[in-house]
């Protein structure tokens, strides 16, 4: 019953809602071209003006991190709290730092 | 252009889009994939708002008193409905409704480009920039799908060819021009159709091209929607669009 | 072998238990996975196959604003089906095998939209019960367990917020009108009342699913506390706009703070599940005239993108 050339290729939706901010993933459609995939992803995600920008890319494109290494990959940066400004305690009389 | 003939001018233009928003909601629920439903209704939606504008626009300049846009949609005879027969047309299949758009969208288009741009009346000018908007998408839509279809498989290259023979002889009435037409271009209003025509030749020739899809001869053409001689198709419709108000007249929804 | 995935087990139901979310990557139990599928494709299928009882009467409504909502609101549900087998197909199935089980009557849809839409007033009817029992429903829903299906509810409970508004003020419409529209509302209450109760599903001493997935946060309330939830909240909008209930058992219990109210006819429910309601014929054949009707336009939009991507 399942007929593969019947079935448009996924693509994942990226929609940025307002001028100046990043794209967002928004979910999935199908579309046989990336034409389609655009005209698809306006009717489908932006029904209620939720966007200024598409992207669409094939979903079998994306490479994603495996949740088994992410011990590995985030939890080293646990320890690094001086990257973050609060680390560092500032005299009262420095604003604005 | 008396104000007689611009409310012609104005039913035509929202005769067009309820008729044909009317057949593309039609295709709610059953068209090919899901994705497309929503592209399709998209569609009729803009359709029916451009009705809304232009129908109200239009009833606020009958002589015996205003008419709403659902006045004129609900209560109208298929005499008094000036749409062309193409938008009349049944949904058929997915091809030929695709082709019935596409032919229109393209002719829509230019008509609103203009539309958008004359002085005569600011509020119709208004609504046709809005129109222009949306129409622009529509044709983008259609040309796309024309193009798809054409050059796609043999059994849709040879479906979406046998849409366009059919469908061809609709084509001629788009460009016809009567008294409200030429006097409509007098006064700016309106298009001259001789241009339009030129322009949507080209247009149509291009997205036939790159669909490999064959431009029919043309034939002797069908004509009647603007004087309210309609095709067989019109009445169905009404009949089944108007059936509420007609059953319980006076009635509010 | 089996002692890691024992541990895995337990590592996914603590995780679960505090409340955190499941990602498409993240390891869970095979169930957990299948049951989600199963209940997400039956929710997208519920969504596809409830726009043809509404779209039936988007050619015949009575005003063209009426026409442009409902139109908008059927053109929803097909969005919902389509957030909704995205959110499945996170889980490594393909929608043209969900669709697949659809058409061929495997699969499960509400079986509410098996009933006929026979006026106007069914529009109103729907809106305010139908997708208003589907928004009780839905709404723990978006605080569900697997992430793709939590977000999926978000974006739909907050599109279908219309959808029972523009029910209601159908409703409200016909009951400020003449004696036939008035007669239309009641007769229209009359018939849809029961069946969007059964839409929560068997009482809590039959429902088969229930307890595994409350413990795995897909479900979060029992269908019996959803049900009544449903009836508290809907009588008195029934009141205000003088439409009759249809329950001769239902009294307001001052002990319980709660509505009493009668026994669903739990025969009906087995019976329009099982195939044997007004249209369940009618319903699974346009969806597969519609799927077979456009068979060559998927087909030739494929082969044109194959043709492009060579050139």
């Amino acid at each position: 019953m399942s007929d593969k050339k019947n079935n448009w290729p996924l693509w994942e939706v990226f929609i940025r809602s307002r001028q100046g901010l990043g794209h967002k993933h928004v979910g999935s459609l199908h579309a046989a071209d990336a034409e389609m995939a655009i005209g698809n992803a306006r009717d489908v995600y932006t029904r209620r003006q939720e966007g200024v920008s598409i992207w669409v890319i094939p979903s079998d494109a994306i490479t994603a991190s495996a949740p088994e290494d992410s011990e590995a990959l985030y939890d080293p940066a646990n320890d690094k709290i001086y990257r973050h400004p609060t680390f560092y305690v500032l005299p009262d009389e420095v604003n604005h730092m | 252009m008396n104000n007689s003939q611009l409310k012609s001018a104005l039913l035509r233009l929202g005769d067009d889009a309820l008729i044909l928003g009317q057949r593309l909601a039609e295709w709610c629920g059953h068209a090919p994939a899901l994705e497309e439903d929503i592209a399709l209704t998209n569609i009729s939606l803009d359709l029916i708002g451009q009705t809304q504008s232009y129908l109200s626009l239009a009833g606020s300049l009958f002589e015996d008193g205003v008419k709403t846009d659902d006045e004129l949609t609900f209560l109208r005879t298929d005499r008094e409905f000036q749409n062309l027969l193409l938008v009349e047309q049944p949904n058929g299949n997915f091809g030929d409704t695709i082709v019935r758009q596409f032919l229109f969208d393209k002719f829509a288009l230019l008509r609103a480009e203009h539309l958008a741009q004359q002085t005569f009346n600011s509020e119709a000018a208004a609504i046709a920039a809005k129109a222009v908007k949306e129409i622009r998408y529509h044709a983008d839509h259609s040309s796309k799908w024309v193009i798809r279809l054409g050059d796609g498989t043999t059994e849709s290259h040879d479906r979406v060819q046998k849409s366009l023979d059919d469908l061809w002889k609709f084509t001629g009435e788009m460009f016809i021009s009567d008294e409200i037409d030429r006097a409509g271009v007098e006064s700016g209003f309106l298009p001259n159709l001789d241009d339009l025509k030129k322009k949507w030749d080209e247009e149509i020739d291009n997205v036939l091209g790159e669909a490999t899809l064959t431009r029919p001869e043309d034939c002797f053409m069908q004509t009647g929607g603007r004087t309210g001689i309609h095709t067989e198709q019109l009445s169905f419709m009404l009949a089944e669009m108007q059936v509420l108000p007609r059953t319980y007249p006076g009635t509010s929804w | 072998m089996n002692a890691t995935h024992e541990k895995l087990r337990e590592e996914f139901d603590a995780y679960v238990a505090e409340d955190k979310k499941i990602e498409p990557k993240d390891w869970m139990p095979d169930g957990y996975r299948k049951t989600l599928i199963r209940q997400i494709s039956q929710h997208a299928h519920s969504e596809v196959v409830g726009m043809l009882p509404e779209s039936n009467w988007i050619t015949r409504a009575p005003s063209l604003q009426r026409k442009a909502i409902l139109l908008a609101k059927v053109q929803d549900e097909a969005g919902h089906g389509l957030y909704l087998y995205s959110a499945a197909e996170t889980l490594g199935v393909d929608r043209a095998d969900l669709i697949a089980d659809l058409l061929s009557g495997k699969a499960r849809y509400s079986s509410i939209f098996n009933y006929p839409t026979l006026t106007w007033a069914d529009m109103g009817a729907i809106g305010w019960l139908v997708d208003g029992a589907a928004i009780m429903n839905q709404v723990p829903l978006c605080r569900c367990s697997y992430g793709p299906y939590a977000r999926a509810m978000t974006r739909v409970c907050r599109e279908e917020s219309f959808h029972q508004r523009q029910g209601y003020s159908i409703m409200m419409e016909l009951m400020k009108g003449t004696e036939d529209q008035k007669a239309m509302a009641q007769d229209s209450l009359n018939r849809w009342w029961w069946p969007s109760l059964m839409m929560f599903g068997p009482s809590d001493k039959h429902s088969t699913h229930s307890s595994q997935n409350m413990k795995w946060n897909i479900k979060r309330f029992s269908n019996d506390e959803l049900r009544q939830r449903m009836v508290d909240m809907t009588v008195p909008q029934a009141e205000l706009i003088g439409l009759k209930i249809p329950d001769s058992d239902l009294k307001w219990n001052n002990e319980t703070g709660h509505y009493d109210f009668g026994e669903i006819d739990w025969e009906e429910f087995n019976n329009v599940l099982s195939g044997n309601g007004p249209c369940n014929k009618e319903r699974l054949e346009a969806r597969n005239k519609a799927h077979d009707d456009g068979a060559w336009v998927r087909e030739a939009a494929s082969a044109y993108a194959e043709k492009k991507s060579k050139k």
